[in-house]
C-alpha cells in the first residue's frame, strides 16, 4: 500500500474517478491551469483536460447551480469551494435547490461538494471556518468529514459513487501533516464511524483534524483508558457506534472544531442525552470552539481552537466525576 | 451581439402547420382552464396553502414549449402551465398537484406549479427565483461537455433580473458559450413592485454585456415566442450560444389568489386585456375556419373528467412525510418528454 499524506489521497481520488467514469467532472475556482488554490488538482487539468477540469468564472452559487443542472441530465460534478467559508454564496443552490430535490421530485442529485476546512493557521474569520453543521441542519444533503489518507479517500469515492449532494469536509490543516497507508484503486469508505483508538473509561467523539487532537491529548492521562470515536460522517451520524462507545464507556467528551451552538457535537451530545442517558457516569462534556468568527492573530486563533491541553483537562476532569 | 427586437409575428407563422397553431391554442386553453378550475377548487377549501396562476401569460409558456425537442430539458416557472401540459403532463395530475393528493406530480411533497415531471424533462422551480437559471445553464454545460446537440431551456420573471444568480447564470453562459435559452418574463410587477422599481435599464440590453444574444418580443403572442425561441434554439445547436428572450407581457391576476393587485392601475389592466394571448390565437384560427369552439368544448370537457378524477384521489399518507429525503440506488437522469411540434416529426419514438 503507498503512503500518502492527506492531500495527495484526496488527489488520487479524484484522479481515480476521472480515469474510471467519463460523467465525472471537477469544477472549481483556479483548480485548472493552477492546480487549485492548495494543489489538490494538480495535474489534473494536463491530464484530462479543461472539459473535465474545469477552471470556472467566480461565482460559488453558480457552480453548485450548473453542477445540479449537469448532475440531473447524468453527469457527476464535483465542486470545490476554494474554501469552505465561501460555500455561504452558494448555500441556497445547495439547500434549497440541491437538498430538497429528491423529495419534492423523485430526482436524485448527485454532486459532490469538497469544502477545505478548518483552521489553525491564521486563515482568519473567512479562511477559517467548520460549517459542516450548516449543512447537517438542512434535509436531504449528506456530510462526510474524514481524518485519515485512507479515509480521505476512501470517503471521496463514497461521495462521488453517492446518488445526493454530498459535502465532504477535508481539512485544510491535515493536508501534508498527516499520511497514511491507503489502498490502491477505488475503495469505498462506508459513512459510518470508526474507533480511532478502543478503551473502557472515557470517549472521546471527534471528527476531522479534531480526531488528531484528541488521539494526542488521551494518550496518556493519568493511566486511564480512552477510546476515541472517529465520526467519519455527520449525515448520515452513526447513532449505534455512538451508543456503542457510551454504553462502554461511561463517560463523553465530544470535541468540535466548529462554533459550539448547533454544532455536530451538540447533536451528538443530544443523541446521547435521549437514547444514552442510562449508561452515562457523568455528564456529558463538551469541547468546542467558542461563538466568535475564527481570529487571525496566533495567540488569539489559539485561544479559541480546541486545544491538546483543553481536551485533555477536561478528560482528567470528567475521570475524576 | 447586439440586441434586436424580433419581427411581429402576427400572422405570420413561419414553421407552423395548422395543426400546431392549434396545438398552441389547446395547450392555452388548458392551462386557462385548469388554472381557473384550480381557484374555483381552492376558494372551496379543496386547494391548500395559496394558488398561483398565470392568467394572461398563457403564450410565454406554450410558445417556447413548443419549440423545444423531446430530448431538449426544461426548467419551468410557476406562471407556466402550459409548458408542463405540452412536455405531456397530465391534467388530473395537475389538478391532483394543486390539491396536495397522493397522485401530484410531487405526491403532495411541494405544491402549486412547483413541480417538474422528471420523465418528461423537466425540473420543478424552486421559491428563490432565478436559481433555475444556473440549473438550466448546468445542463446546457453538460451536453456541450458530450457533443451533443441538445438545448436547455429556463423561464425567469422581472424582479429576478435583480438577484445576483441571474448574472452568475448570464454571465457563466456566456463565457462557456452554452446551448441555453433564457425566457425573461417581464410581466410588469414583481408581487407589488413596478419594473421602474427593479431595473435602470430593460434587462435584454444587458444581453450584449455578457455576450449573449437578446431579443425582445410580443409575450402576449404564442407564435412569435414560438418562432424567437426556435430561433434561439437554433443558435444554440449552431454553437452560437446562449439567447435572452424577454417576453413582455402582463400579470392579469394577482400574484397569488390572496392578492387583488390594487396597486395596478385600472387603466393598464384594460389595455393588456384587449391583448389578451388566448383570445388572439382563438381570432387568428377563427379567420383559417377552424372550428375553435369544437376546440374549447374538448378543454373543458377533460378538465370537468379530470376534476372528478382528481378529486377522488387519495392523500398521501401521514406515514410517508418522512420518506424519500435521500435518494438511494443508482441516480435516474431526467427522460425525455413529448414534443408535439410537426418540425420534429419522423426523429423517432418519444422515450417517455
Amino acid at each position: 500500500m503507498p503512503t500518502m499524506t492527506y492531500l495527495q489521497a484526496i488527489s488520487s481520488a479524484l484522479r481515480d474517478e476521472l480515469r474510471a467514469d467519463e460523467r465525472v467532472f471537477v469544477m472549481g475556482e483556479d483548480i485548472g491551469v493552477f492546480g487549485g488554490a492548495f494543489k489538490v488538482t494538480d495535474g489534473l487539468f494536463e491530464e484530462f483536460g479543461p472539459g473535465r477540469v474545469m477552471d470556472t468564472p467566480l461565482a460559488e452559487s453558480a457552480i453548485i447551480g450548473t453542477a445540479v443542472g449537469a448532475a440531473v441530465v447524468g453527469m457527476r460534478p464535483v465542486c470545490e469551494m476554494q474554501f469552505s467559508d465561501f460555500i455561504s454564496c452558494g448555500f441556497d443552490q445547495l439547500v434549497n435547490v440541491a437538498g430538497k430535490m429528491n423529495y419534492r421530485q423523485g430526482l436524485a442529485v448527485p454532486i459532490t461538494v469538497r469544502l477545505p476546512s478548518g483552521g489553525g493557521f491564521s486563515g482568519g474569520p473567512f479562511h477559517s471556518q467548520n460549517p459542516e453543521a450548516w449543512f447537517m441542519h438542512s434535509p436531504g444533503i449528506k456530510v462526510v468529514a474524514p481524518s485519515t489518507a485512507e479515509d480521505a479517500k476512501g470517503l471521496l469515492h463514497t461521495a462521488i459513487h453517492d446518488p445526493n449532494p454530498v459535502c465532504f469536509m477535508e481539512h485544510k490543516h491535515l493536508y501534508r501533516r498527516i499520511k497514511g497507508d491507503v489502498p490502491s484503486g477505488i475503495y469505498e469508505t462506508p459513512m459510518t464511524a470508526r474507533v480511532a483508538r478502543a478503551g473502557s473509561d472515557l470517549v472521546v467523539i471527534a471528527y476531522g483534524a479534531m480526531v488528531h487532537v484528541a488521539l494526542e491529548a488521551t494518550e496518556d492521562v493519568d493511566g486511564a483508558s480512552i477510546e476515541v470515536l472517529d465520526l467519519r460522517s455527520l449525515v448520515p451520524l452513526d447513532s449505534d457506534a455512538i451508543l456503542d462507545s457510551v454504553a462502554r464507556c461511561s463517560k463523553v467528551v465530544i470535541m468540535d472544531e466548529a462554533n459550539a451552538t448547533c454544532a455536530a457535537g451538540a447533536q451528538v451530545a443530544a443523541l446521547i442525552a435521549e437514547h444514552g442517558f442510562e449508561d452515562l457516569d457523568g455528564p456529558v462534556v463538551r469541547v468546542a470552539t467558542p461563538d466568535v468568527p475564527i481570529p487571525f492573530s496566533p495567540p488569539l486563533e489559539q485561544a479559541v481552537l480546541p486545544s491538546v491541553e483543553r481536551v485533555r483537562e477536561a478528560c482528567r476532569e470528567l475521570l475524576a466525576y | 451581439m447586439a440586441t434586436e427586437t424580433a419581427e411581429p409575428a402576427v400572422g405570420a407563422a413561419q414553421h407552423l402547420e395548422l395543426e400546431d397553431r392549434i396545438r398552441l391554442l389547446r395547450a392555452m386553453l388548458l392551462m386557462r382552464g385548469i388554472e381557473e378550475r384550480a381557484m374555483s377548487l381552492y376558494r372551496q377549501g379543496k386547494v391548500p396553502g395559496s394558488f398561483y396562476d398565470g392568467y394572461g401569460q398563457e403564450a410565454v409558456s406554450a410558445g417556447p414549449a413548443f419549440a423545444m425537442a423531446p430530448e431538449d430539458r426544461l426548467c419551468i416557472l410557476h406562471r407556466d402551465l402550459a409548458a408542463h401540459l405540452i412536455r405531456g403532463v397530465s391534467t388530473v395530475r395537475i389538478l391532483a398537484q394543486y390539491m396536495g393528493r397522493e397522485t401530484g406530480i410531487t405526491r403532495g411533497r411541494d405544491g402549486n406549479v412547483h413541480f417538474g415531471d422528471p420523465r418528461l424533462g423537466c425540473v420543478g422551480m424552486v421559491s428563490m427565483l432565478p436559481d433555475m437559471m444556473l440549473v438550466a445553464t448546468g445542463m446546457a454545460m453538460a451536453f456541450k461537455l458530450r457533443g451533443e446537440q441538445r438545448c436547455a431551456l429556463t423561464w425567469f420573471g422581472d424582479g429576478s433580473t435583480s438577484r445576483g444568480d441571474f448574472h452568475e447564470a448570464m454571465n457563466w453562459a456566456g463565457v462557456q458559450r452554452l446551448p441555453v435559452v433564457f425566457v425573461l418574463e417581464n410581466n410588469q410587477y414583481a408581487y407589488s413592485t413596478p419594473l421602474d422599481k427593479q431595473f435602470a435599464v430593460d434587462p435584454v440590453q444587458r444581453a450584449a454585456a455578457y455576450g449573449l444574444t437578446g431579443v425582445t418580443v410580443d409575450g402576449n403572442d404564442a407564435e412569435a415566442m414560438f418562432e424567437a425561441t426556435r430561433a434561439a434554439r437554433a443558435r444554440a445547436l449552431a454553437g452560437d450560444g446562449p439567447t435572452l428572450i424577454e417576453a413582455v407581457t402582463m400579470r392579469m391576476h394577482g400574484h397569488a389568489a390572496h392578492d387583488d393587485m390594487k396597486y395596478v392601475p385600472k387603466e393598464q389592466v384594460e389595455l393588456w386585456r384587449k391583448r389578451d394571448p388566448v383570445d388572439r390565437q382563438d381570432s387568428r384560427l377563427r379567420e383559417l375556419g377552424v372550428d375553435v369552439a369544437a376546440v374549447r368544448a374538448a378543454v373543458l370537457a377533460e378538465i370537468d373528467a379530470a376534476t372528478e378524477e382528481a378529486l377522488a384521489a387519495p392523500m398521501p399518507s401521514a406515514g410517508d412525510a418522512t420518506a424519500d429525503v435521500f435518494a438511494t440506488g443508482e441516480a435516474v437522469p431526467l427522460g425525455d418528454g413529448q414534443a408535439p411540434w410537426s418540425g420534429f416529426a419522423g426523429r423517432g419514438e418519444v422515450s417517455s
